[in-house]
């Protein structure tokens, strides 16, 4: 009996689990891929792994209490998220912050973006396989948390800002270090496009990788750099000026490629618009109080409230529901993290997963922030 | 012809990275902001406002400053703090007070941010700068703030 040969060899679809541990899904998030060889034809990320329900403590904590919460949910940029809660308390209670805080709060939010896009541009380095830009990129993040360690206690987890102002004034060596800082950033930016963005390897792993469309973008409703590297201004800061971004002038950062590439560009130009922000706010901030007195126990008036600021990823909105108690009945947060990992599979799909990695870690995804 | 120009520049690229790097091996210890932590114990300082952990002053006489209010057993999110509390005879008036026995502190489930301490009004309780805090055992890290036979002070009222 002779062999046979088959003639119609197909290949054939199969289910692989990227994560919860894999190293590069920075945290607990587990990616169901059905792939074709090396070809991804679906991707359906799974939640829920380090859900720590806190919408529902929201509601059982008092307003001052939920701000240290927040802390937790983006953790790269815990105090723009302690402002958003802030924010929309004052709004509530119709307080009016002193100049002083507006301007304190702009600079500290602006450190924090720095921070968390350095920290982005360490790991995204070393997703590509370039180590050496992780141990640069957090050399120099050092320095932010060293400033935010002397004025605020704590290097990650600040709960800095309270409902009506801050905790306590800045540290008196405040404005001198991040005046040191800046100076020491603007000759690390350039090095760090000499090292990492001109390099053949990473270019070919970013240019023309997850390309997504700007309608894409808005149907899916992602924010921040993801969607600002397709075209989309989507700038908080721009569209609906919250605390003292209205006295300064920066540009939004835009890119039209849609690609990889293109937001890593973003970032990198948010980094010299946040440099160009705290350099215009350093040398006069105003004198003042650095609170406004609330009651001990605050009580928001009946109604809805809604709130919403530029983190580092994107959107983060607050929703309150107040029936006059001093909990809310419903506290909602719209997470950046969430919508813009929504878009993942339209980015990946066709793609290698090799190049998912690269997608990942550009769409800069914070599981604490996604789960919440 | 595009095979030879993607080597040159893959080749110049490689080394435009090389020139950053390159340059720290040769200036390497300028800036480095590394620490030999176990051995620098000794100069080892955190900064003032750091959060290591609550801890309660107590001055010569064994006297502290907390007047028993519970504001910051209130004000805490997770209930780190509980304070087991009595009514005693006020010396000078004579009239039942309020005075702590137990100002109990799980620092297992502090999240140290920091709301206790700005409820206080009588400044009793502050920020202690240490930083080594893990233990071998759990119940270790509950402890109890005022020290035995302490008292409050005089003339503290909140």
């Amino acid at each position: 009996m002779e062999p046979t040969v088959k003639s119609n060899i197909k290949t054939e679809e199969y289910f692989i689990n990227m994560g919860p541990q894999h190293p590069a899904t920075h945290g607990v998030l587990r990616m169901m891929l059905t792939i074709d060889g090396e070809i991804i034809k679906n991707v359906e990320p799974d939640l829920g792994y380090i859900h720590r329900s806190i919408e529902k403590m929201c509601e059982r904590d008092s307003y001052q209490q939920i701000v240290h919460l927040t802390d937790r949910m983006d953790y790269l940029s815990s105090h723009i998220n302690n402002e958003a809660v802030c924010l929309v308390v004052e709004k509530a209670l119709e307080i009016d912050v002193p100049e002083r805080v507006k301007v304190i709060r702009t600079i500290i939010g602006e450190l924090t973006r720095i921070a968390s896009h350095c920290l982005w541009w360490g790991v995204m380095g070393m997703d590509v396989g370039a180590l050496t830009t992780y141990f640069y990129a957090f050399r120099d993040r050092e320095l932010i948390n060293d400033i935010f360690e002397e004025t605020c206690g704590a290097r990650l987890t600040m709960n800095y800002n309270i409902p009506g102002g801050l905790m306590f004034d800045i540290h008196p060596n405040f404005v001198k270090r991040t005046k040191e800082f800046i100076a020491h950033f603007k000759t690390k930016i350039p090095e760090y496009d000499r090292l990492l963005k001109g390099n053949v390897i990473f270019q070919k792993r970013t240019k023309g990788i997850g390309v997504l469309s700007p309608e894409d973008a808005i149907s899916f409703g992602a924010s921040g750099p993801v969607a600002r590297g397709s075209g989309v201004n989507c700038d908080i800061r721009k569209i609906h000026p919250y605390s003292a971004y209205d006295l300064v002038k920066f540009e939004e950062a835009l890119q039209t490629d849609g690609d990889c590439l293109a937001r890593y560009k973003v970032r990198i130009q948010e980094m010299w618009q946040s440099l160009s922000i705290i350099e215009q706010l350093i040398d006069n901030i105003p004198e003042g109080d650095t609170k406004v007195a609330t009651k001990a126990v605050i009580k928001l008036p009946k109604g809805e409230y809604y709130q919403r600021v530029e983190t580092a990823r994107g959107e983060l909105g607050c929703y309150v529901n107040s029936t006059g108690t001093k909990n809310p009945y419903r506290f909602k947060f719209r997470s950046p993290g969430l919508s813009n990992l929504g878009v993942i599979n339209s980015l990946a799909t066709g793609s290698k997963i090799g190049d998912l990695v690269a997608i990942m870690a550009t769409i800069d995804i914070v599981v604490p922030d996604i789960d919440r | 012809m595009s095979y030879f120009s993607d080597i040159y520049n893959g080749i110049k690229t490689l080394l435009t990275g090389m020139s950053v790097t390159g340059g720290y091996f040769i200036r390497a210890r300028k800036g480095a902001l590394t620490q030999q932590y176990p051995d620098n114990r000794e100069t080892l300082k955190m900064f003032d406002r750091f959060r290591g952990e609550v801890i309660m002053p107590h001055d010569d006489v064994n006297e502290h400053r907390c007047t028993g209010c519970q504001k910051c057993e209130i004000a805490c999110p997770n209930g780190t703090i509980e304070i087991i509390w009595d009514r005693g005879i006020d010396e000078e008036t004579g009239k039942k007070k309020k005075k702590i026995d137990q100002h109990i502190y799980h620092l297992g489930m502090c999240t140290m941010c920091g709301l206790c301490i700005e409820a206080c009004p009588t400044d009793a309780i502050v920020w202690a700068q240490n930083y080594e805090n893990s233990v071998y055992d759990r119940t270790s890290l509950t402890k109890v703030l005022n020290q035995p036979g302490s008292k409050v002070k005089a003339g503290i009222e909140d």
